[in-house]
């Protein structure tokens, strides 16, 4: 585990450190910008999407389903984050009592 | 940007000064609040409470840090985890571009900047209509930012410790409803909601083929090819600074 906090830790430190370095010029590029701006949209959909429907190599339906529509539910509500991720937290938690 | 710049002369300093100084502490108070559940999460999905601390004090950028507890809780490789969190934290390398003509950094405050270049410390830097205002929101916010974060994820952690079984408290529900409300002020328009369902159709299918954490890999290639193969609007460098500052949204850390 530790050689992979250490590289993700400095790894995201040196990519700050080259993006204030860096001549506006040479990364401004507007394709690359707007490839950066799509990149955590993916990501973080693939993350919700797989930590939500899978188990290992195994797509499963759970109360973690449920925990998230309850997320959806309170973001539509403009509900704060902590907000968010407790009701997403009940809900999952209740649903494992009623099942 | 114009070049009016505020002094300490300036009659309406003190004003704006006490202006950036509030909104940093807000932000930071609100962003502390979400560094206590990336405490738990961590912990619970097996990083230690040092690894845990590790990430907040040296990585230091909340999509990041949830990505890599995510994707190790979920059982993948930590590794795997490590490139998804590089992935995320790319957008930081933009933001200091961004940054750099604002803050005109020399000698030893440019690596000590670097660590504070998150999502809050840039919104709030490229929103101010001067230079120096623009530079203490920056530095104010992020120091903020830091210390609340910080603090946060080591309660968070240690107070995770103390349960017994995470998933009987829904715990494992956490992670993702923390990604979507990261996403949600992303998905405004048309374009990331098509790149965000196609990305998760494709991970979801290829998780039966390839290593946990791996689809979520895949994903990051429709980005790629969905940047490269949009139109972009004509537009000039001005607007071009303007439009990529409204795009960064304060909830994401």
């Amino acid at each position: 585990m530790w050689p992979a906090v250490l590289v993700a830790s400095v790894g995201c430190y040196l990519i700050k450190l080259v993006g204030l370095s860096l001549p506006k010029s040479i990364i401004g590029n507007r394709r690359v910008m707007h490839v950066a701006e799509l990149l955590p949209v993916a990501l973080l959909t693939a993350l919700i999407a797989t930590q939500t429907f899978t188990s290992g190599q195994r797509l499963t339906l759970d109360a973690r389903a449920a925990g998230l529509l309850a997320a959806i539910v309170a973001v539509r509500l403009k509900a704060p984050f902590l907000v968010v991720v407790a009701v997403a937290c009940a809900v999952a938690a209740l649903v494992r009592v009623v099942t | 940007m114009p070049d009016a710049e505020l002094t300490e002369h300036d009659p309406d300093w003190s004003a704006t000064r006490r202006g950036v100084i509030r909104d940093a502490i807000g932000v930071g108070v609100a962003t502390g609040a979400y560094g206590l559940s990336f405490g738990a999460i961590s912990t619970a999905s097996g990083l230690s409470v040092l690894q845990t601390c590790v990430l907040s004090l040296v990585l230091f950028s909340g999509g990041s840090q949830f990505a890599l507890a995510g994707v190790v809780g979920a059982g993948g490789a930590p590794m795997t985890g490590a490139s998804t969190a590089l992935l995320l934290g790319v957008r930081n390398g933009f933001y200091g571009v961004r940054l750099s003509r604002l803050l005109e950094l020399r000698g030893w405050r440019r690596p000590l900047a670097a660590q504070l270049v998150i999502d809050e410390s840039t919104a709030m830097a490229v929103v101010r209509t001067s230079k120096p205002a623009a530079r203490l929101a920056f530095w104010s916010t992020g120091v903020s930012v830091f210390v609340l974060w910080n603090l946060a994820t080591v309660i968070g952690a240690f107070a995770a410790q103390l349960l017994r079984d995470p998933r009987t408290l829904g715990f494992d529900a956490a992670a993702p409803a923390a990604f979507l409300a990261l996403m949600a002020p992303r998905l405004r328009s048309r374009e990331p909601r098509v790149v965000a369902a196609v990305a998760a159709v494709v991970a979801l299918v290829s998780v039966p083929f390839v290593a946990t954490g791996v689809p979520v890999l895949f994903a990051a290639a429709v980005a790629v090819i969905a940047g490269c193969l949009a139109k972009l609007p004509l537009a000039s460098a001005d607007d071009e600074t303007l439009a990529g500052a409204s795009e960064i949204d304060e909830v994401d850390a």
